[in-house]
């Protein structure tokens, strides 16, 4: 387990999360893709602070644990803005809303 | 056995999200998604990180998981599958990864292994966060509620 | 004699890792670990087989019945016959539904449970899976109880599984929170999320007979009610056990399973029961510790599990006292009840805390629990609501 291996790792996963949030027309796996790479960077922030030199101050910690709480906040205002707009739309598929007006 | 570990979770977790990023369902996709996260909670536990592990599996297997799942659920029409599926995105997707795999290999100074485990307890986070990250968590803390007000407001029925 | 007694599990698994000397350091790891899994697993699965004969014949006796007493003394045997029958009964998946997601669901459930078993000290020296955010770890397992429950309810297909899981997972969302806020308290007090600690944060005796348990200070007391309540909801026993209510939606998530599933979901069930049971006991009553200093030569898991035995009578009790609630008392009760007097109980223990832990601060919190109670009942004003009925026959 080097360090070039887990940069590796986190940076499939964000590809993934990109593929998801690029090829899928759902709403729903936009929001997934989005949750995916970030947490590809909070990935990549661990790693950095486990291979660092020691002992240093827990700063990778804390901004994944920060990442981890936005996201949270970032996942309830997206679903919700999901519902809304399926009450409008009836529809869940970004490419179908393309209207301003309400 | 650090490193079987740590291939056992990478197929695991890469798997699961690629199977969230593909499947049709939307369902198995939210399923797959929660599996994922969970694969990198056990990166973090792998890299010594425990706590943060922790409120990983918390956050987005208890709370994000499910709240994806009751999405699902309230914008069901007849059929629940997702078929359309744009190539495009696919070969960007391939060529970030190209471009990022290329910069990792090629820079200097990655393939340090592991120094001993920076024992980092629960308690020493608790220190941390009260002092030198005490505006950030206090700023979490707004973003949080005003998270919490505005979804409400969102998804509350609109007045005819 | 004493402490060879009190220590005699930790001495045999020290005696069968001694077999393996020579062996690597990561192989003797993994066997250390097995040696914990398959203890966990005896001593929880023997536990669910008598406390589910056990329920029965005390469930019995409070409706004035017999109860099983056919097979084996007492009817002890009864949990064999029902396993016998639960495996030869035939596995129906019905034909629309999700098979993957059906299979899965009653796997998660009971393993997630016994892996929230694993952090639970059990006595000196007997945590399975001590980890440094063991309090933590209890509730990332626990809360990916409500995914298996909805796998269940989709899985099946069936309108009655999808509303019984719905009803699940709003009620135990719901209660959740509760549940974490009465923990906080014990945290704050400690200062640790280690449940080692926590258990010795309440040793010692008060004049030699009063034990230090969090239970016997007011905001411990609070917030022992508080827990115990959220934890019948999160186990989904009576009186709240709206998602799987016979009456009105079959069993709620379980209505397509038959067989040996069902069984797992049954185990899955108690033993989520236990784990909450036993971080009760770990967090308010004392874990290990004995009530009085001249009972300290039993053992300490016998302890243990002695508390948690009456724990898990209480939870039959109230079964076989009160009727279920419905759906919208529940909610109204979280949100409206529990929430706030959690908050009481964190303040009541800052009180405590800050005037001294002594007798003092003990009325001190006493107060504050006390003044926040009532004008909580006062604001929800549950006086016109409870009064007594009248009932009026035809005649």
């Amino acid at each position: 387990m080097t360090l070039q291996s887990l940069l590796i790792v986190s940076a499939a996963l964000f590809c993934i999360g990109l593929l998801a949030a690029l090829s899928r027309r759902h709403a729903i796996f936009i929001l997934i893709g989005i949750e995916m790479m970030l947490a590809a960077a909070g990935l990549n922030f661990i790693a950095f602070w486990r291979f660092g030199s020691q002992p240093a101050p827990p700063t990778g910690v804390m901004i994944t644990i920060f990442a981890i709480a936005i996201a949270a906040a970032e996942a309830a205002v997206g679903l919700a803005l999901v519902i809304a707009v399926y009450r409008h739309y009836r529809t869940t598929n970004v490419d179908q809303m393309n209207q301003l007006k309400g | 056995m650090n490193s079987a570990a740590f291939i056992v979770i990478a197929i695991l977790t890469l798997a699961a999200a690629l199977a969230a990023a593909t499947l049709r369902k939307l369902v198995h996709a939210a399923l797959c998604f929660a599996a994922a996260f969970v694969g990198v909670a056990a990166f973090y536990f792998l890299l010594g990180a425990e706590f943060v592990g922790l409120i990983q599996v918390f956050v987005y297997v208890g709370a994000v998981a499910v709240l994806i799942v009751f999405t699902i659920l309230l914008t069901r029409r007849e059929v629940e599958e997702d078929r359309a599926f744009h190539w495009s995105g696919a070969l960007v997707a391939l060529a970030v990864f190209a471009g990022l795999a290329w910069a990792i290999f090629k820079s200097a100074g990655l393939s340090v292994t592991a120094t001993a485990i920076p024992g980092l307890t629960v308690k020493q986070i608790g220190e941390m966060l009260m002092t030198d990250y005490i505006w950030p968590l206090q700023c979490i803390g707004l973003l949080l509620t005003a998270a919490l007000v505005g979804a409400l407001v969102l998804v509350m029925e609109e007045k005819r | 004699m004493r402490a060879f007694l009190d220590q005699i599990f930790v001495l045999g698994k020290e005696r069968v890792l001694a077999l393996f000397n020579g062996a690597p350091g990561w192989l003797l790891e993994i066997i250390s670990s097995l040696l914990n899994i398959v203890g966990l697993l005896i001593v929880f699965l023997s536990l669910f087989a008598l406390v589910s004969v056990l329920e029965r014949k005390i469930l019995a006796r409070i409706q004035n019945r017999l109860g099983p007493n056919r097979v084996g003394p007492f009817g002890l045997l009864q949990p064999a016959a029902d396993g016998i029958k639960m495996l030869i009964k035939e596995d129906i998946v019905p034909l629309r539904a999700d098979r993957v997601v059906h299979f899965l669901a009653p796997i998660l459930i009971a393993a997630t449970a016994i892996l929230a078993l694993g952090i639970i000290p059990y006595g000196r020296n007997m945590t399975p899976f001590a980890i440094d955010g063991g309090i933590l770890f209890f509730f990332a397992i626990g809360s990916t109880t409500e995914l298996s429950v909805f796998m269940a309810g989709w899985g099946s297909n069936n309108k009655f599984s999808i509303l019984g899981a719905m009803r699940a997972i709003a009620q135990m969302v719901s209660y959740e929170l509760p549940l974490i806020l009465t923990v906080l308290p014990v945290v704050m007090v400690v200062g640790s999320l280690r449940p080692d600690a926590i258990v010795a944060a309440q040793a010692g005796y008060s004049l030699g007979v009063i034990p230090h348990w969090f239970v016997l200070t007011p905001w411990g007391a609070a917030a022992f009610l508080l827990f115990f309540v959220s934890g019948l909801v999160e186990s989904n026993r009576t009186p709240f056990d709206v998602p799987e209510g016979e009456s009105e939606i079959v069993a709620g998530h379980m209505t397509e399973y038959s067989g040996f599933k069902y069984a797992i979901f049954f185990l899955g069930e108690y033993l989520g029961m236990f784990a909450i049971g036993g971080l009760a006991v770990t967090l308010f009553l004392g874990g290990w510790h004995a009530p009085f200093s001249f009972f300290e030569f039993v053992p300490s898991w016998l302890w243990f599990f002695a508390k948690l035995g009456a724990l898990i009578f209480v939870f039959i009790w109230v079964r076989g006292t009160l009727p279920r609630t419905r759906v919208d008392q529940v909610m109204n009760f979280a949100w409206k009840f529990m929430l706030p007097m959690a908050f009481a109980c964190i303040l009541a223990a800052a009180v405590w805390h800050y005037a001294g832990r002594g007798w003092a601060a003990w009325a001190w919190s006493l107060l504050v629990v006390a003044l926040i109670y009532f004008a909580l009942a006062r604001l929800l004003d549950t006086g016109q609501k409870f009064a007594p009925r009248t009932y009026r026959f035809a005649e």
